[in-house]
This record gives C-alpha cells, sequence and structure tokens, in this order.
C-alpha cells in the first residue's frame, strides 16, 4: 500500500490538479505563490513528468472553485508535500494517458515516447497529443505510476527563470492592482493595543479631515471608513487613529520582549528529556542566557483584500497564505455557508509569516456584506502594519551543560521561554481574525492557546534540540499562553533563537575548550550531511581567517539542520566592528537534497540571509505608553543597499536525496554566524538581538 | 483647478478639486499607472519612486500641486532611445527579484544612475539605491543586474 502525500489524500481526484487546456496543461494548486518561487517549482515538476516543456504550463493557485485544497503554504512544506502529490498525479496522468494511445495504436506503452505533450513510436508523430486525445481525469491517484528517475531530469533540477516575475518588473502584478469600476475604497480603524474597547470616536471630526464625504461604518469596535476616493479614507483613518478614545485591553510595558520580562510571565511548563548517562559530581557547569526581541514580518507593500457580495455569494480576493482555511473562518465570522464563498488567491507583497493578509480578507469581507453589490478595496496603513499585525515571538533561551573531562557537553539543558509562534485562522478553534474580535458578539478568545506541535517542527520548540552528539538532552519549553501581544509564525519561528543559542553557546564552550569552533563542532558532528556542509562553508570563507582576537575583524560560523530534519546549512560571516556592526560577507553550503529550481533555490537562500542578518543587527519591535512604538520605517529600520553583504552560497548536488524546501533554512545560521563572528572580533560576547550599537556599546563598557 | 503637466512624455491635464492630493494617488486612480507602488505613503520606502525632470523621487506624499508644469516618467514609461529600458531585461537575466513589490521603484532610481554613469562601481549602486527597501533581500542581484544593463547600454544595445 503506498503511502499519498497529505495533499494527495484531501484531494484525491487527478483532474483535480490536471486539466488539458488549448495547448496548455493547467496546474491548479492549493499552495500561493508569497515571492518564494513556489508556483514555478510546482509548474516544473509538472513538466517533467508530463514531459513537456515549461512554457506549456498554466498554474491556477489558491482559488478555491478550482483548486486542491492544501492548508497554508508555509514552513517550507510546499515542495515536500505538495511537490509530491504533483509528481505522482502527473506521472499518473502520463501513464494513463500513454495506455490510451497504446490501446488506440495495438501496441504497449513501452513502445512509445511523449516529447512537447505529443506522442511519438519509434521517434515518428502518432499524431496524438495530450490536447485531441482527451482521458477520464474524474478518478483518484492510486500513487503507483512510477515518475521519472532524477538521472532523467529535464526540467527538474534545472536552473529557470521564475514565472511570475515578468509581469512584476514594471507591471501591475498584484492585488493592490486590481481596478474593478466602482470600486468602493475602504479604511478600517484599529485598536492601538490588544483587546481595546472603543470609548468614543468624533465622526464629525473625521468626516471633516476626510474632505470629501464618506460612509463611516461602525459595528461595536469595529469601524470602516469608505468612499468611491481612496484618498478621502486615507485621510479619514489617519484623522480617526488620532481621535479615537480607547480603554481596557492588556498594554505592553516598555521591557516586553526583553529576557527578564519574558522569564517572569507566567507558563505552562513541559519537559522533553532524551538519553542518559550519570554525570560525575564535581564537573565543570557552563551556563549562559541569549534571547530576541519581538519582529515584524515588515513587506514593504501593506496587506490589501477585495470582496463583493452579491446575489447571496461572498467572493474574496486576498494574498492569504490559507485561502481555503480562511474561507472557512469567514463563513463562521460572518455566518455565511462556506458554499456561498469563493475564495481567490491574489499576489501582494513578500510574505514572510503570518501577516495581515488575513485579517484585511476580513475587513474587506466584512464591509462588502453591509454594501451587497459594492465591490470593496480595503487596504492597511503602514502604522496598522507594524501595530496590529502579528508579531514574531519574543524568547529568551537559556543554556546548560555539564562537561566532561574533555570538555565537551555531557549533560545539556535548554529552557525556552516564548509566547506562541502560531496563532493563524482556525488554530487553537479560533478564527484570529482581527476585525472579527471587534464586532458585538465576538466569541471569547480561547481559553488554552497552543503552540506548533513538536510533530510539525514545533513553534518554539523549532530547532530547540542540538543535533550534536549529547548524551543526555533535556528540552524545558515554558509556554507563555498570555502576554499583551498577539504573535505568530514569522520565518523560521524558534529555529531563529534557537540556533542562535546553540550555536553561540557552542562557540562559547569551543573557546572554553580551547579549541577551533569548527574542529570542536565536528568533534561532535556524526552526521556526514552537517560535516560536510560545515567543512564547505568553512573552506570557501578561508577559515579560520584573521586571528588576532580585537582586530575588529573576524569570521563566525554558524549551523543548523532546520528543523532538524530538513535543510543543513552551515553560514561563515565576516564582520568588522568598531561601534557597529559592518557585515562584509556570507558565505554560505547548503544540503537540501533534490533541488527543483537551484537558481530559485539560490535566491531564497541569499534573501533569507540578508533577512536574518538584518533582524540580527537592527530588528526589534519596541514598547512605549502601552501599545508598539514603531509607526514608520525609521522607528523600526531593517538593513539597507548600503549595507548588505555580498553573499555567496554553495548547493551540495544531491539529486537522489528527498527534496527538502529552503525557504527558512538562512536564519538561525545565518544570526549564529553574525553573532560569533562578532564576539571572535571583540573579543566579548553579545547574547541578546538585536546586536545594535547601543548593546556593544554597553557591552564593552560593563567589560571595562 | 487644472494641472498641466507631462507624464510619460504626453502632455496631460488634470482637473483637480484636491491639489493636496499625492501624485501617487492621481497616478494610479486617475491615469490607471499601476507600477508605482503605495508602500508607506511616508516617502522611506520607494515603492512609489517616478522621475520628475529626471530625478528620482517618491510620489506618495507630493502634492499633485506642485508638479505643474514638470515631466514625470513612471515605470511604465521607461525607455531608453525609444525603446524597453535595458534594465527590464537585465533584472529578467539576473532573475533579481522575489516577491517583487519593491522593484518599480529601484527600476526607476537605478535609471537615473545609469543615465549619467553606465559603469557603476556595486558602492556606486548602492548609494543610488539606499533609498529603495527590499525586504526579500534581493540586494546583491539587484546591484548586479544594474551593473549588467549599464553595460549593455555603453555596448549600445
Amino acid at each position: 500500500m503506498t503511502t499519498l502525500p497529505a495533499s494527495l489524500v484531501d484531494n484525491p481526484r487527478l483532474d483535480q490538479w490536471i486539466a488539458f487546456q488549448h495547448g496548455h496543461v493547467i496546474l491548479k494548486t492549493g499552495k500561493v505563490e508569497i515571492g518564494q518561487g513556489v508556483l514555478t517549482a510546482l509548474a516544473q515538476i509538472a513538466a517533467e513528468e508530463l514531459e513537456v516543456p515549461l512554457a506549456r504550463l498554466l498554474v491556477v493557485s489558491g482559488e478555491t472553485p478550482a483548486c486542491p485544497s492544501e492548508g497554508f503554504t508555509s514552513g517550507s512544506n510546499s515542495i515536500v508535500v505538495s511537490g509530491s502529490a504533483v509528481r505522482l498525479v502527473c506521472a499518473e496522468v502520463r501513464a494513463q494517458f500513454l495506455r490510451r494511445v497504446a490501446g488506440e495504436l495495438g501496441c504497449t506503452p513501452d513502445d512509445l515516447a511523449i516529447e512537447d505533450g505529443r506522442v511519438l513510436r519509434g521517434g515518428r508523430d502518432t499524431g496524438h497529443d495530450y490536447w485531441s486525445l482527451p482521458i477520464d481525469l474524474a478518478r483518484p491517484a492510486t500513487g503507483t505510476a512510477p515518475a521519472r528517475k532524477p538521472t532523467d531530469y529535464r526540467v527538474v533540477a534545472k536552473g529557470v527563470a521564475r514565472i511570475d516575475l515578468p509581469p512584476k518588473i514594471g507591471g501591475a502584478a498584484f492585488i493592490h492592482d486590481l481596478a474593478p469600476e466602482n470600486v468602493l475604497h475602504a479604511r478600517m480603524l484599529r485598536p492601538p493595543w490588544r483587546g481595546a474597547r472603543l470609548v468614543a470616536l468624533d465622526e464629525a471630526a473625521v468626516r471633516r479631515a476626510a474632505g470629501t464625504p464618506i460612509e463611516v461604518l461602525r459595528e461595536g469596535d469595529l469601524v470602516a471608513f469608505t468612499s468611491e476616493h481612496e484618498f478621502a479614507v486615507m485621510r479619514a483613518s489617519a484623522a480617526a487613529r488620532a481621535l479615537a478614545i480607547w480603554e481596557g485591553g492588556a498594554r505592553p510595558s516598555p521591557d516586553a520582549g526583553e529576557t527578564e520580562w519574558l522569564m517572569r510571565q507566567p507558563s505552562r511548563d513541559r519537559v522533553v528529556e532524551t538519553g542518559s548517562g550519570a554525570v560525575a559530581a564535581g564537573n565543570r557547569v557552563v551556563e549562559a542566557t541569549y534571547s530576541r526581541g519581538f519582529l515584524t514580518y515588515g513587506s514593504i507593500g501593506p496587506s490589501c483584500a477585495l470582496a463583493e457580495f452579491r446575489d447571496g455569494t461572498l467572493s474574496v480576493w486576498t494574498h492569504s497564505q490559507g485561502p481555503f482555511v480562511l474561507r472557512t473562518w469567514l463563513a463562521r465570522t460572518l455566518k455565511i455557508s462556506p458554499e456561498r464563498i469563493n475564495v481567490f488567491h491574489r499576489q501582494g507583497a513578500g510574505c514572510y509569516g503570518h501577516n495581515s493578509a488575513d485579517d484585511a480578507a476580513f475587513d474587506a469581507a466584512f464591509v462588502a456584506t453591509r454594501v451587497a453589490g459594492r465591490v470593496v478595496r480595503v487596504q492597511w496603513t503602514r502604522e496598522d502594519e507594524f501595530s496590529a499585525a502579528p508579531l514574531g515571538a519574543a524568547m529568551a533561551v537559556k543554556l546548560r551543560a555539564v562537561l566532561d573531562q574533555n570538555l565537551r557537553p555531557a549533560d545539556w539543558t535548554i529552557e525556552i521561554f516564548s509566547p506562541v509562534h502560531a496563532q493563524r485562522p482556525g488554530m487553537n478553534g479560533s478564527a484570529n481574525l482581527l476585525g472579527a474580535e471587534a464586532l458585538p458578539e465576538a466569541p471569547p478568545p480561547p481559553a488554552e492557546i497552543a503552540d506548533v506541535p513538536d510533530a510539525a517542527g514545533g513553534g518554539a520548540t523549532r530547532n530547540g534540540q542540538a543535533l550534536y552528539d549529547l548524551p543526555r538532552h533535556r528540552l524545558v519549553h515554558h509556554l507563555l499562553a498570555d502576554v499583551p501581544v498577539r504573535t505568530s509564525s514569522l520565518r523560521g519561528l524558534g529555529a531563529y533563537a534557537n540556533v542562535f543559542a546553540i550555536e553561540s553557546f557552542m562557540d562559547e564552550l569551543a573557546e572554553l575548550a580551547g579549541l577551533d569552533p569548527v574542529a570542536y563542532r565536528l568533534s561532535l558532528l556524526s552526521d556526514a550531511r552537517a560535516r560536510h556542509v560545515i567543512e564547505t562553508a568553512a573552506s570557501m570563507a578561508g577559515w579560520p581567517g584573521p586571528s588576532d582576537a580585537a582586530s575588529g575583524r573576524a569570521l563566525g560560523l554558524g549551523f543548523a539542520r532546520y528543523k532538524n530534519r530538513a535543510a543543513y546549512m552551515a553560514a561563515v560571516a565576516e564582520v568588522e566592528v568598531e561601534t557597529e556592526v559592518r557585515l562584509r560577507h556570507v558565505w554560505a553550503c547548503v544540503d537540501a537534497g533534490l533541488v527543483i529550481n537551484p537558481d530559485g533555490a539560490a535566491n531564497q537562500i541569499e534573501g533569507g540571509i540578508i533577512q536574518a542578518a538584518s533582524w540580527a543587527l537592527k530588528e526589534q519591535v519596541r514598547f512605549a505608553d502601552g501599545r508598539v512604538a514603531a509607526a514608520t520605517w525609521d522607528d523600526y529600520p531593517i538593513l539597507r543597499f548600503s549595507e548588505v553583504p555580498e553573499v555567496d552560497i554553495r548547493l551540495v548536488d544531491a539529486p537522489q536525496e528527498p527534496a527538502l524546501g529552503v525557504g527558512e533554512v538562512a536564519i538561525g545560521p545565518t544570526a549564529a554566524a553574525i553573532g560569533n563572528a562578532v564576539a571572535r572580533a571583540l573579543g566579548v560576547r553579545l547574547r541578546d538581538l538585536p546586536l545594535t550599537r547601543e548593546r556593544i556599546m554597553a557591552t564593552l563598557l560593563a567589560e571595562k | 483647478m487644472s494641472i498641466e503637466f507631462t507624464l510619460n512624455g504626453q502632455s496631460v491635464r488634470l482637473d483637480e478639486t484636491d491639489p493636496t492630493r499625492p501624485l501617487l494617488s492621481v497616478l494610479r486612480e486617475d491615469f490607471s499607472l499601476h507600477g508605482s507602488r503605495f508602500g508607506c505613503g511616508l516617502e522611506q520606502c520607494g515603492a512609489c519612486m517616478v522621475l520628475i525632470d529626471g530625478v528620482p523621487t517618491q510620489s506618495c506624499a507630493r502634492e499633485i500641486a506642485t508638479i505643474a508644469g514638470h515631466a514625470v516618467t513612471t515605470v511604465e514609461g521607461l525607455l531608453h532611445d525609444g525603446r524597453p529600458h535595458p534594465l527590464q531585461q537585465a533584472f529578467l537575466d539576473e532573475q533579481a527579484g522575489q516577491c517583487g513589490y519593491c522593484l518599480s521603484g529601484i527600476l526607476i532610481s537605478a535609471a537615473a544612475l545609469l543615465a549619467h554613469n553606465t559603469a557603476p562601481s556595486r558602492a556606486e549602486v548602492a548609494a543610488a539605491l539606499d533609498r529603495n527597501l527590499c525586504r526579500c533581500g534581493v540586494h546583491n542581484r539587484i546591484i548586479r543586474a544594474v551593473q549588467r544593463a549599464g553595460a549593455a547600454m555603453a555596448a549600445g544595445a
């Protein structure tokens, strides 16, 4: 019995995935393009198995009436889960098609070959192709047709140009660019902190500020301003933001996200122990605590959605990562049957985690149901993107090692203090849609919230288990369930802080043992693929580089296997530090098994490196006056062109290994490499991210 | 009031009741030019960059009344010797994009640089693009694409 990929179990019929129309192959997928190039990779897999050129593929993505339901596009899972479904489906379609043609011709399928969708027999065109000889696709996939061998690949594992890129270079490719006739523009008023209730709003003053007549729609604490003129509602929402008076709710203190704050929050604790072995009393014990603050995903484009409620049917256009899940929760919150809701994915700006796309979709859908027959377009403001969208959870990570006689860790404990890393729609049985929470009869928040289970890669615990050969390992997860901040998934989830902590700690232990950090790691690492990426990255960078500590210039290394079961990556960073970190260069080696589109993967890894560098050097959401203290990019700076490092990537050629996905692989190793390089350059270690000038100065002063 | 200006080489006239409306709003709503993007509305991210008399300028907060008599070029009007700009091909050749939302603003800043320097160094490209934010981390590919386009222009492509 073949085990089918989850996507195929949920959507078993071949015609849920593939159709042939007018010389094109239509590939239908529940996964969505969020800037990562997934549609190109899935199209490559389909083209490979059907033996057609990539140019014949048209991809329909994330449209509930047409596409297979595949949950969320997240967690670097798309190639693993959806890619294997597409591969099995297309292999089966090809096999059925060849059997059908063989029947027509009175030969066996083995006598036939396919080129550009046409069937050849003995190298000669038989006159049959996918488009002229229809086959019955309305049947379940069996998953038994053999897929093409990696050694025969013609499209997969080749660097191909992204299919979505041309219209994005100067065109109108985004959801923001949909411009239906007579569109009604809307802007929302958002509570300035979680759970705030609207006490008063001077609507007359808002209307005056709008300049042009607007409508004000208010139900409970949910307020929308609408007009045919977008600028009028932009002005209205800016004015309302300043005029609205709020009370109640939970207000974060200025130190929210710092180590001490995290450690004093109420927590639900659990312990995961592996290995055994008694450790002799009197052995040396080393401890250190690391942290990251709250982060925001910071897409360049604010979230946008359109919706229309007509003849009892709701249509929603969104850049949600989970169009089918969104449909379910729009149905429940707006009390419309899911059969009367169609959700259509359209591309937004880059998505690096759970952003406000679903919230914006609810906003548009809500307003649309109140102005039936009109197409409503909602766009979020930059301020609300900072203050009202979900944040990546702050974390404190405390490490403790009892060393053996050779100063290698014999007993290892990691304690993780963190709010949850996933509150997407539907999680914890809750809609998790901001607008729905403000409605008069909003259901109470869930009694207990959970983090991503370890079996799904973990949330706060993601990469919490060090991959090194540790005789005894203890992981303590302190789940902080009641924090005054809406936290959810941001690229890599807990891996960012955990890998930073573990890899910083490894360097500290190596230093204690008087060993080179690379040599020390290799002495604790039996996994051959792990060793290979570390050795390669070190060699690419000319490890160990400048050896004199306090020269202000140094290399540092970081390593992880994402989720401990996905792609391996080692990174080496070169920094120059005086009072500020100048990141000069990053070298990285990645083993992701079979890579569908090597150039696309390299692009993702390069981007992950730069984003991780931006987080590690600059980014932290701060709080003041009981609310997020960032309203503009001045308050939340990110890495600029003049600050980005040069990047060199090497992908391990491993087409025989399963594909592992690369979207989030770079986050942890890059941050760790930078942290270790800074420690070597300064001769002093900083354990709290981001590594800002203020922290460097404070650390240097404390040393003196 | 009536505002006359040049838009992508054509003289245009706009009957506008609100002289404080941003240029970006006019471009997107009145002229259906959707290449220039709304990012922040605060002149901080560069997604809305256009050329005003050849100078890269944010359009998201630029009041339309101040545009009278000036020449505005958006990414849709970005031509070189009357043909599509070499930058656009170079960005495809280098696959210099992920989500793509920042790219039209970056093309504008880069075009202004290449208009007077077709062989910019890495540091010169970075300086010219420093007002443009990219969140996907495509910076290095973008820098290479700008240099590639400059080389193509110098070679008369």
